[in-house]
Protein backbone atom coordinates (compact mmCIF):
# COMPACT_ATOMS: atom_id res chain seq x y z
CA UNK A 1 0.00 0.00 0.00
CA UNK A 2 2.66 2.60 1.04
CA UNK A 3 4.88 1.74 -2.09
CA UNK A 4 2.27 1.72 -4.17
CA UNK A 5 0.89 4.93 -3.24
CA UNK A 6 4.19 6.22 -3.23
CA UNK A 7 4.39 6.18 -6.51
CA UNK A 8 0.92 7.47 -7.10
CA UNK A 9 1.62 10.25 -5.00
CA UNK A 10 5.03 11.41 -6.79
CA UNK A 11 3.43 11.65 -9.95
CA UNK A 12 1.07 14.06 -8.53
CA UNK A 13 4.00 16.19 -6.43
CA UNK A 14 6.13 15.99 -9.81
CA UNK A 15 2.91 17.86 -11.73
CA UNK A 16 2.49 20.09 -8.84
CA UNK A 17 6.00 21.11 -8.48
CA UNK A 18 6.91 21.62 -12.06
CA UNK A 19 4.11 22.87 -13.79
CA UNK A 20 2.11 24.05 -10.66
CA UNK A 21 -1.00 22.59 -11.71
CA UNK A 22 -3.18 20.60 -8.83
CA UNK A 23 -4.29 17.89 -11.08
CA UNK A 24 -7.56 16.58 -9.56
CA UNK A 25 -7.80 13.91 -11.98
CA UNK A 26 -5.01 12.67 -11.15
CA UNK A 27 -6.90 9.45 -9.27
CA UNK A 28 -8.49 8.71 -12.93
CA UNK A 29 -5.25 8.24 -15.02
CA UNK A 30 -4.50 5.63 -11.86
CA UNK A 31 -8.50 4.10 -12.84
CA UNK A 32 -7.41 4.53 -16.10
CA UNK A 33 -3.95 2.45 -15.77
CA UNK A 34 -6.07 -0.44 -13.81
CA UNK A 35 -8.45 -0.26 -16.61
CA UNK A 36 -6.19 -0.73 -19.01
CA UNK A 37 -4.46 -3.43 -16.95
CA UNK A 38 -7.56 -5.35 -17.34
CA UNK A 39 -8.20 -4.85 -21.44
CA UNK A 40 -4.85 -6.04 -21.73
CA UNK A 41 -4.79 -9.60 -19.52
CA UNK A 42 -7.97 -9.79 -20.81
CA UNK A 43 -7.21 -10.25 -24.47
CA UNK A 44 -3.83 -11.11 -24.37
CA UNK A 45 -2.90 -14.84 -24.79
CA UNK A 46 -0.97 -17.20 -23.01
CA UNK A 47 0.34 -16.94 -19.17
CA UNK A 48 -1.13 -14.52 -16.70
CA UNK A 49 2.84 -13.55 -16.12
CA UNK A 50 3.23 -12.41 -20.30
CA UNK A 51 0.12 -10.29 -20.01
CA UNK A 52 1.12 -8.69 -16.66
CA UNK A 53 4.42 -7.79 -18.30
CA UNK A 54 2.43 -6.40 -21.36
CA UNK A 55 0.35 -4.56 -19.16
CA UNK A 56 3.14 -3.22 -17.20
CA UNK A 57 4.60 -1.62 -20.63
CA UNK A 58 1.46 -0.66 -22.47
CA UNK A 59 -0.74 0.79 -19.61
CA UNK A 60 1.31 3.54 -18.50
CA UNK A 61 2.03 4.41 -22.28
CA UNK A 62 -1.41 4.67 -23.02
CA UNK A 63 -2.11 6.48 -19.77
CA UNK A 64 0.71 8.94 -20.70
CA UNK A 65 -0.55 9.81 -24.23
CA UNK A 66 -4.22 10.43 -23.10
CA UNK A 67 -2.46 12.49 -20.21
CA UNK A 68 -0.34 14.26 -22.99
CA UNK A 69 -3.63 14.86 -24.77
CA UNK A 70 -5.23 16.73 -21.98
CA UNK A 71 -1.98 18.98 -21.52
CA UNK A 72 -2.51 20.24 -24.84
CA UNK A 73 -6.35 20.56 -25.31
CA UNK A 74 -6.92 21.87 -22.02
CA UNK A 75 -4.30 22.87 -19.63
CA UNK A 76 -2.02 24.54 -22.41
CA UNK A 77 -5.16 26.68 -23.76
CA UNK A 78 -5.24 27.97 -20.14
CA UNK A 79 -1.47 28.93 -20.04
CA UNK A 80 -1.08 26.70 -16.97
CA UNK A 81 -3.37 29.44 -14.53
CA UNK A 82 -3.34 27.83 -11.28
CA UNK A 83 -6.98 28.59 -10.60
CA UNK A 84 -7.98 27.55 -13.72
CA UNK A 85 -6.76 24.21 -13.96
CA UNK A 86 -8.10 23.11 -11.00
CA UNK A 87 -11.58 23.57 -12.15
CA UNK A 88 -10.62 22.39 -15.69
CA UNK A 89 -9.14 18.72 -14.17
CA UNK A 90 -12.03 18.18 -12.16
CA UNK A 91 -14.05 18.75 -15.41
CA UNK A 92 -11.59 16.45 -16.65
CA UNK A 93 -11.98 14.12 -13.67
CA UNK A 94 -15.90 13.45 -14.86
CA UNK A 95 -14.56 12.98 -18.46
CA UNK A 96 -12.79 9.92 -17.84
CA UNK A 97 -14.69 8.63 -14.87
CA UNK A 98 -17.50 8.95 -17.29
CA UNK A 99 -15.63 7.20 -20.49
CA UNK A 100 -14.49 4.41 -18.54
CA UNK A 101 -17.93 3.58 -17.09
CA UNK A 102 -19.64 4.21 -20.91
CA UNK A 103 -16.33 1.58 -22.49
CA UNK A 104 -15.45 -0.81 -19.69
CA UNK A 105 -18.69 -1.06 -17.63
CA UNK A 106 -19.94 -0.51 -13.83
CA UNK A 107 -18.77 -3.94 -12.66
CA UNK A 108 -15.59 -4.45 -10.61
CA UNK A 109 -13.55 -6.86 -12.50
CA UNK A 110 -10.51 -8.95 -11.25
CA UNK A 111 -6.84 -8.92 -12.78
CA UNK A 112 -5.04 -12.25 -12.50
CA UNK A 113 -1.68 -11.81 -10.42
CA UNK A 114 1.28 -12.34 -12.89
CA UNK A 115 2.62 -15.29 -10.74
CA UNK A 116 1.26 -17.13 -7.28
CA UNK A 117 3.61 -17.54 -4.48
CA UNK A 118 3.44 -17.67 -0.62
CA UNK A 119 6.22 -16.91 1.30
CA UNK A 120 5.90 -19.00 4.33
CA UNK A 121 7.66 -17.50 7.50
CA UNK A 122 8.57 -18.88 10.63
CA UNK A 123 5.36 -17.08 12.61
CA UNK A 124 3.45 -15.95 9.36
CA UNK A 125 2.94 -16.07 5.92
CA UNK A 126 3.15 -13.58 3.23
CA UNK A 127 2.06 -12.78 -0.57
CA UNK A 128 4.82 -13.42 -3.05
CA UNK A 129 3.37 -10.90 -4.78
CA UNK A 130 3.25 -8.19 -2.54
CA UNK A 131 6.67 -8.33 -1.73
CA UNK A 132 7.26 -7.95 -5.74
CA UNK A 133 4.93 -5.13 -5.48
CA UNK A 134 7.27 -3.43 -2.96
CA UNK A 135 10.51 -3.95 -4.84
CA UNK A 136 9.14 -2.85 -8.50
CA UNK A 137 7.90 0.56 -6.24
CA UNK A 138 11.16 0.79 -5.18
CA UNK A 139 12.73 0.58 -8.55
CA UNK A 140 10.24 3.00 -10.53
CA UNK A 141 10.61 5.84 -7.83
CA UNK A 142 14.88 4.83 -7.72
CA UNK A 143 14.63 5.75 -11.54
CA UNK A 144 12.39 8.75 -10.95
CA UNK A 145 15.01 9.92 -8.52
CA UNK A 146 17.73 9.35 -11.02
CA UNK A 147 15.95 11.27 -14.02
CA UNK A 148 15.42 14.29 -11.47
CA UNK A 149 18.78 14.45 -10.33
CA UNK A 150 21.36 12.56 -12.74
CA UNK A 151 19.71 13.11 -16.30
CA UNK A 152 19.73 15.83 -18.52
CA UNK A 153 15.92 15.75 -18.55
CA UNK A 154 15.59 15.76 -15.20
CA UNK A 155 17.61 19.12 -15.38
CA UNK A 156 15.36 20.80 -17.39
CA UNK A 157 12.41 20.00 -15.52
CA UNK A 158 14.30 21.18 -12.34
CA UNK A 159 15.17 24.42 -14.29
CA UNK A 160 11.42 25.08 -15.67
CA UNK A 161 10.24 24.40 -11.74
CA UNK A 162 12.37 26.98 -10.77
CA UNK A 163 12.43 29.90 -12.90
CA UNK A 164 9.98 29.11 -16.06
CA UNK A 165 10.85 32.69 -17.80
CA UNK A 166 14.50 31.86 -17.27
CA UNK A 167 14.19 28.20 -18.95
CA UNK A 168 12.66 29.62 -21.72
CA UNK A 169 15.75 32.30 -22.22
CA UNK A 170 18.00 28.96 -22.57
CA UNK A 171 15.84 28.17 -25.04
CA UNK A 172 14.08 25.16 -23.20
CA UNK A 173 10.87 24.46 -24.67
CA UNK A 174 8.60 24.68 -21.68
CA UNK A 175 5.05 23.38 -22.89
CA UNK A 176 7.38 20.26 -24.08
CA UNK A 177 8.08 19.87 -20.70
CA UNK A 178 5.17 20.33 -19.26
CA UNK A 179 3.60 18.13 -21.18
CA UNK A 180 5.91 15.54 -20.36
CA UNK A 181 5.85 16.19 -16.71
CA UNK A 182 2.12 15.60 -16.88
CA UNK A 183 2.49 12.44 -18.79
CA UNK A 184 5.16 11.27 -16.51
CA UNK A 185 2.56 12.36 -13.74
CA UNK A 186 -0.24 9.80 -15.21
CA UNK A 187 2.09 7.62 -16.31
CA UNK A 188 3.30 7.02 -12.66
CA UNK A 189 -0.68 7.09 -11.44
CA UNK A 190 -1.01 4.05 -14.23
CA UNK A 191 1.86 2.04 -13.01
CA UNK A 192 0.33 2.14 -9.75
CA UNK A 193 -2.63 0.70 -10.95
CA UNK A 194 -1.11 -1.87 -12.55
CA UNK A 195 0.59 -3.28 -9.91
CA UNK A 196 -2.23 -2.87 -7.17
CA UNK A 197 -5.06 -4.30 -9.42
CA UNK A 198 -4.34 -7.98 -8.93
CA UNK A 199 -4.71 -7.16 -5.12
CA UNK A 200 -7.74 -5.24 -5.25
CA UNK A 201 -10.25 -4.79 -8.77
CA UNK A 202 -11.03 -2.42 -12.00
CA UNK A 203 -13.37 -0.83 -11.35
CA UNK A 204 -14.45 2.85 -12.85
CA UNK A 205 -14.80 4.60 -9.63
CA UNK A 206 -11.88 3.63 -7.85
CA UNK A 207 -9.53 6.94 -8.35
CA UNK A 208 -11.32 8.01 -5.48
CA UNK A 209 -9.10 6.73 -2.64
CA UNK A 210 -6.16 7.27 -4.40
CA UNK A 211 -6.73 10.77 -5.05
CA UNK A 212 -7.46 11.35 -1.74
CA UNK A 213 -4.27 9.65 0.11
CA UNK A 214 -1.69 11.36 -2.64
CA UNK A 215 -2.80 14.81 -1.52
CA UNK A 216 -3.03 13.78 2.20
CA UNK A 217 0.63 12.74 1.06
CA UNK A 218 1.91 15.23 -0.47
CA UNK A 219 0.43 17.88 1.85
CA UNK A 220 1.93 15.98 4.53
CA UNK A 221 5.19 15.73 2.66
CA UNK A 222 5.21 19.70 1.10
CA UNK A 223 4.53 19.99 -2.14
CA UNK A 224 6.55 19.50 -5.06
CA UNK A 225 9.14 17.88 -2.21
CA UNK A 226 10.34 14.55 -3.67
CA UNK A 227 11.55 13.12 -0.36
CA UNK A 228 8.88 14.37 1.76
CA UNK A 229 6.49 12.79 -0.58
CA UNK A 230 7.98 9.35 -0.23
CA UNK A 231 8.54 9.72 3.93
CA UNK A 232 4.42 10.51 4.08
CA UNK A 233 3.88 7.76 1.82
CA UNK A 234 5.68 5.49 3.91
CA UNK A 235 3.98 6.94 7.28
CA UNK A 236 0.22 7.10 5.72
CA UNK A 237 0.29 3.91 3.85
CA UNK A 238 1.50 1.94 6.77
CA UNK A 239 -0.60 3.46 9.29
CA UNK A 240 -3.66 3.07 6.63
CA UNK A 241 -2.78 -0.46 6.19
CA UNK A 242 -2.64 -1.41 10.24
CA UNK A 243 -5.78 0.48 10.98
CA UNK A 244 -7.49 -0.67 8.46
CA UNK A 245 -6.54 -4.44 9.40
CA UNK A 246 -7.06 -3.84 12.88
CA UNK A 247 -9.85 -1.18 13.45
CA UNK A 248 -11.43 -0.32 10.45
CA UNK A 249 -10.72 1.61 6.90
CA UNK A 250 -12.71 4.53 7.53
CA UNK A 251 -10.99 4.88 11.05
CA UNK A 252 -8.17 5.16 9.35
CA UNK A 253 -8.95 8.32 6.48
CA UNK A 254 -10.56 10.08 9.30
CA UNK A 255 -6.63 9.84 11.14
CA UNK A 256 -4.73 10.73 8.10
CA UNK A 257 -7.31 13.27 7.38
CA UNK A 258 -6.98 14.46 11.11
CA UNK A 259 -3.07 14.70 10.62
CA UNK A 260 -3.26 16.69 7.06
CA UNK A 261 -5.78 19.39 9.42
CA UNK A 262 -2.30 19.16 12.05
CA UNK A 263 0.19 19.84 9.42
CA UNK A 264 -1.84 22.59 7.77
CA UNK A 265 -2.05 24.64 11.39
CA UNK A 266 1.32 23.44 12.52
CA UNK A 267 3.52 22.98 9.25
CA UNK A 268 1.67 24.89 6.50
CA UNK A 269 4.42 24.01 4.19
CA UNK A 270 4.55 20.28 5.12
CA UNK A 271 7.00 17.95 7.08
CA UNK A 272 9.98 18.78 3.71
CA UNK A 273 8.54 21.96 1.62
CA UNK A 274 10.82 24.96 1.57
CA UNK A 275 8.40 28.05 3.43
CA UNK A 276 6.90 30.00 0.65
CA UNK B 1 23.29 42.36 -36.92
CA UNK B 2 20.15 42.77 -34.36
CA UNK B 3 17.93 45.26 -35.66
CA UNK B 4 14.43 46.61 -33.49
CA UNK B 5 12.85 48.33 -36.33
CA UNK B 6 9.89 50.79 -34.86
CA UNK B 7 8.78 48.12 -32.05
CA UNK B 8 5.54 49.10 -30.12
CA UNK B 9 5.15 46.71 -26.88
CA UNK B 10 3.54 46.53 -23.45
CA UNK B 11 2.21 44.35 -20.73
CA UNK B 12 -1.35 44.58 -21.33
CA UNK B 13 -3.29 47.68 -21.53
CA UNK B 14 -0.30 49.51 -20.75
CA UNK B 15 2.17 50.29 -23.70
CA UNK B 16 5.86 50.48 -22.75
CA UNK B 17 7.51 50.91 -26.14
CA UNK B 18 6.24 53.31 -28.61
CA UNK B 19 8.24 53.03 -32.06
CA UNK B 20 11.65 52.08 -30.42
CA UNK B 21 14.34 51.70 -33.25
CA UNK B 22 17.70 50.65 -32.92
CA UNK B 23 21.05 48.70 -34.34
CA UNK B 24 23.27 46.63 -32.64
CA UNK B 25 26.06 45.27 -34.77
CA UNK B 26 28.70 42.54 -34.71
CA UNK B 27 31.70 43.55 -32.03
CA UNK B 28 29.95 46.78 -30.70
CA UNK B 29 28.90 47.14 -27.31
CA UNK B 30 25.72 49.26 -27.59
CA UNK B 31 24.22 50.87 -24.08
CA UNK B 32 21.03 51.80 -23.67
CA UNK B 33 20.16 54.39 -20.75
CA UNK B 34 17.30 55.68 -19.34
CA UNK B 35 14.86 56.74 -16.07
CA UNK B 36 13.77 53.60 -14.48
CA UNK B 37 9.95 52.50 -16.26
CA UNK B 38 11.43 53.85 -19.73
CA UNK B 39 11.17 51.07 -21.70
CA UNK B 40 15.08 49.79 -21.19
CA UNK B 41 13.89 45.59 -19.79
CA UNK B 42 10.83 45.66 -21.85
CA UNK B 43 13.20 46.32 -24.92
CA UNK B 44 15.29 43.31 -23.77
CA UNK B 45 12.18 41.12 -23.18
CA UNK B 46 10.40 41.86 -26.16
CA UNK B 47 14.14 40.95 -27.92
CA UNK B 48 14.03 37.40 -26.15
CA UNK B 49 10.27 37.16 -27.52
CA UNK B 50 8.80 37.25 -23.74
CA UNK B 51 6.98 40.34 -24.34
CA UNK B 52 4.82 40.52 -27.70
CA UNK B 53 5.51 43.41 -30.12
CA UNK B 54 2.13 44.88 -31.27
CA UNK B 55 4.16 46.71 -34.22
CA UNK B 56 7.90 46.83 -35.98
CA UNK B 57 9.64 43.75 -36.05
CA UNK B 58 13.21 42.58 -34.60
CA UNK B 59 15.65 41.12 -36.82
CA UNK B 60 18.76 38.96 -36.37
CA UNK B 61 21.37 39.20 -39.67
CA UNK B 62 18.28 39.59 -41.48
CA UNK B 63 16.29 36.99 -40.19
CA UNK B 64 12.53 37.94 -38.12
CA UNK B 65 12.94 36.98 -34.86
CA UNK B 66 10.08 38.43 -33.14
CA UNK B 67 7.21 36.09 -33.17
CA UNK B 68 8.79 33.57 -32.17
CA UNK B 69 8.31 31.36 -29.38
CA UNK B 70 10.17 32.22 -26.37
CA UNK B 71 12.67 29.24 -26.06
CA UNK B 72 13.41 29.83 -29.82
CA UNK B 73 15.57 33.47 -29.26
CA UNK B 74 18.34 31.77 -27.51
CA UNK B 75 18.52 29.12 -30.40
CA UNK B 76 18.45 32.22 -32.49
CA UNK B 77 21.86 33.11 -30.56
CA UNK B 78 20.80 35.89 -28.60
CA UNK B 79 21.84 35.21 -24.84
CA UNK B 80 20.42 36.95 -22.09
CA UNK B 81 21.80 38.00 -18.38
CA UNK B 82 18.61 39.38 -16.80
CA UNK B 83 17.95 41.52 -13.95
CA UNK B 84 18.75 40.24 -10.36
CA UNK B 85 20.35 37.79 -12.01
CA UNK B 86 17.82 34.90 -12.36
CA UNK B 87 20.08 31.68 -11.72
CA UNK B 88 18.76 28.67 -10.85
CA UNK B 89 19.27 29.25 -7.27
CA UNK B 90 18.92 25.94 -5.58
CA UNK B 91 21.28 24.14 -8.85
CA UNK B 92 24.66 23.73 -8.90
CA UNK B 93 27.29 26.14 -10.24
CA UNK B 94 27.98 23.09 -12.77
CA UNK B 95 24.17 22.40 -13.59
CA UNK B 96 23.98 26.46 -14.29
CA UNK B 97 26.57 25.91 -16.91
CA UNK B 98 25.04 22.92 -18.61
CA UNK B 99 21.97 24.65 -18.47
CA UNK B 100 23.32 26.98 -20.60
CA UNK B 101 25.27 24.66 -22.92
CA UNK B 102 22.45 22.59 -23.87
CA UNK B 103 21.00 25.05 -26.47
CA UNK B 104 23.53 25.92 -28.49
CA UNK B 105 26.97 25.51 -26.61
CA UNK B 106 29.55 23.35 -28.51
CA UNK B 107 29.91 20.69 -25.20
CA UNK B 108 33.61 20.99 -23.20
CA UNK B 109 34.80 23.74 -25.41
CA UNK B 110 32.50 26.54 -25.00
CA UNK B 111 32.30 25.68 -21.47
CA UNK B 112 36.14 25.84 -21.03
CA UNK B 113 36.49 29.06 -22.40
CA UNK B 114 33.56 30.64 -20.28
CA UNK B 115 35.62 29.23 -17.39
CA UNK B 116 38.88 30.79 -18.71
CA UNK B 117 37.05 34.49 -17.97
CA UNK B 118 35.57 33.27 -15.23
CA UNK B 119 38.12 31.02 -13.29
CA UNK B 120 36.69 31.75 -9.82
CA UNK B 121 33.12 29.64 -10.95
CA UNK B 122 36.11 26.31 -11.49
CA UNK B 123 36.83 26.01 -7.91
CA UNK B 124 32.70 26.59 -7.03
CA UNK B 125 31.12 24.06 -9.74
CA UNK B 126 29.87 21.60 -7.29
CA UNK B 127 28.40 24.62 -5.02
CA UNK B 128 24.82 25.43 -5.12
CA UNK B 129 24.61 29.17 -7.03
CA UNK B 130 22.24 30.64 -4.20
CA UNK B 131 24.76 30.49 -1.52
CA UNK B 132 27.46 32.15 -4.10
CA UNK B 133 28.22 35.84 -3.22
CA UNK B 134 26.59 38.62 -5.23
CA UNK B 135 30.01 38.75 -7.36
CA UNK B 136 30.32 35.42 -7.86
CA UNK B 137 26.47 35.05 -9.17
CA UNK B 138 26.56 37.90 -11.45
CA UNK B 139 29.95 35.89 -12.98
CA UNK B 140 27.51 32.85 -13.06
CA UNK B 141 24.82 34.41 -15.02
CA UNK B 142 27.00 35.83 -17.08
CA UNK B 143 29.11 32.36 -17.81
CA UNK B 144 25.81 30.87 -17.78
CA UNK B 145 24.60 33.36 -20.96
CA UNK B 146 27.92 32.56 -22.61
CA UNK B 147 27.75 29.27 -22.97
CA UNK B 148 25.08 29.33 -25.58
CA UNK B 149 28.12 30.81 -28.07
CA UNK B 150 25.72 33.83 -28.36
CA UNK B 151 25.84 36.52 -31.62
CA UNK B 152 24.13 39.02 -29.68
CA UNK B 153 24.58 39.13 -25.72
CA UNK B 154 21.81 41.24 -23.46
CA UNK B 155 22.86 42.44 -20.16
CA UNK B 156 20.58 43.96 -17.92
CA UNK B 157 22.09 46.09 -15.20
CA UNK B 158 25.05 43.94 -14.51
CA UNK B 159 26.84 46.14 -12.23
CA UNK B 160 23.90 46.61 -9.80
CA UNK B 161 25.20 46.48 -6.80
CA UNK B 162 28.78 44.99 -7.19
CA UNK B 163 31.97 46.28 -5.76
CA UNK B 164 34.24 47.77 -7.97
CA UNK B 165 36.43 44.59 -8.61
CA UNK B 166 33.90 42.62 -9.95
CA UNK B 167 32.46 45.82 -12.32
CA UNK B 168 35.95 45.38 -13.48
CA UNK B 169 35.83 42.21 -14.26
CA UNK B 170 32.65 42.22 -16.48
CA UNK B 171 34.02 45.05 -18.41
CA UNK B 172 37.08 43.14 -19.00
CA UNK B 173 34.80 40.53 -20.03
CA UNK B 174 32.47 42.78 -22.27
CA UNK B 175 35.30 43.55 -23.82
CA UNK B 176 37.15 40.07 -24.57
CA UNK B 177 33.58 39.73 -26.31
CA UNK B 178 33.71 42.70 -27.78
CA UNK B 179 36.85 41.25 -29.91
CA UNK B 180 35.20 37.86 -31.09
CA UNK B 181 32.57 40.14 -32.90
CA UNK B 182 29.80 39.64 -30.23
CA UNK B 183 27.12 42.13 -30.23
CA UNK B 184 26.35 43.32 -26.89
CA UNK B 185 23.60 45.59 -25.52
CA UNK B 186 24.00 46.72 -22.08
CA UNK B 187 21.08 48.49 -20.43
CA UNK B 188 23.31 50.36 -17.58
CA UNK B 189 22.46 52.81 -14.79
CA UNK B 190 26.68 53.65 -13.73
CA UNK B 191 27.75 56.61 -16.29
CA UNK B 192 31.30 55.55 -15.88
CA UNK B 193 30.79 51.84 -16.28
CA UNK B 194 29.61 53.13 -19.62
CA UNK B 195 31.68 55.08 -20.63
CA UNK B 196 34.38 52.70 -20.06
CA UNK B 197 32.45 49.72 -21.89
CA UNK B 198 30.11 51.49 -24.63
CA UNK B 199 30.95 52.11 -28.53
CA UNK B 200 27.59 53.88 -28.55
CA UNK B 201 24.90 54.79 -26.33
CA UNK B 202 21.06 55.11 -26.69
CA UNK B 203 19.02 57.80 -24.14
CA UNK B 204 15.56 55.60 -23.97
CA UNK B 205 12.28 57.98 -23.11
CA UNK B 206 9.16 57.15 -23.10
CA UNK B 207 9.53 53.68 -24.75
CA UNK B 208 11.53 55.20 -27.68
CA UNK B 209 15.46 56.09 -28.46
CA UNK B 210 15.65 59.76 -27.76
CA UNK B 211 19.25 60.14 -28.41
CA UNK B 212 21.90 57.83 -29.80
CA UNK B 213 25.42 59.67 -29.22
CA UNK B 214 28.84 57.87 -30.01
CA UNK B 215 30.21 56.95 -26.24
CA UNK B 216 33.98 58.79 -27.52
CA UNK B 217 31.66 61.85 -27.67
CA UNK B 218 30.31 61.68 -23.85
CA UNK B 219 32.00 63.19 -21.08
CA UNK B 220 30.66 61.93 -17.48
CA UNK B 221 29.16 65.14 -16.73
CA UNK B 222 27.58 65.53 -20.43
CA UNK B 223 24.00 66.89 -20.07
CA UNK B 224 22.29 64.05 -22.10
CA UNK B 225 23.52 61.99 -18.39
CA UNK B 226 21.71 64.81 -16.50
CA UNK B 227 18.46 65.22 -18.99
CA UNK B 228 17.52 61.16 -19.31
CA UNK B 229 19.08 59.81 -16.32
CA UNK B 230 18.86 62.11 -13.75
CA UNK B 231 22.53 61.77 -12.74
Amino acid sequence: MAAVLALTAVGLSLVFGVMRVVNVAHGEFFMLGAVAAWFVTSWMPGPPWLGFVATLLLAPLAVAAVAALADRLVLKRLNYDPEATIVATIGLLYILQQAALSLYGPDARPVPAPFELRLQLPWFGYSGYKLFVVAAAGLVLLAVWLIMTRSRIGLVMRATQIDRPTAQAFGIDVDRVYAGVFAMGAGLAAIAAVLIVPIQQAHYLMGGDPLLLSFIVVIIGGLGSLRGTLVAALLIGLSDGVISVFYAPTLAKILATLFVALVLVFRPQGLFGAKA
Amino acid sequence: MLRLDGIDAGYGNVQVLRGLSLEASPGEVLCVMGRNGAGKTTMLRAIMGQVKLTAGNITLDGARVDGLPPHRAPRQGIGYVPQGRRLFGPMTVAENLEIGLMTRGKGAATRERVLELFPRLRERLGQVSATLSGGEQQMLAIARALCLEPQVLLLDEPTEGLQPSMIALIRQTVTALKATGVATVLVEQRVEAVLSMADRVAFVENGAVAELVAAAGLAADAPQFRRYVGV
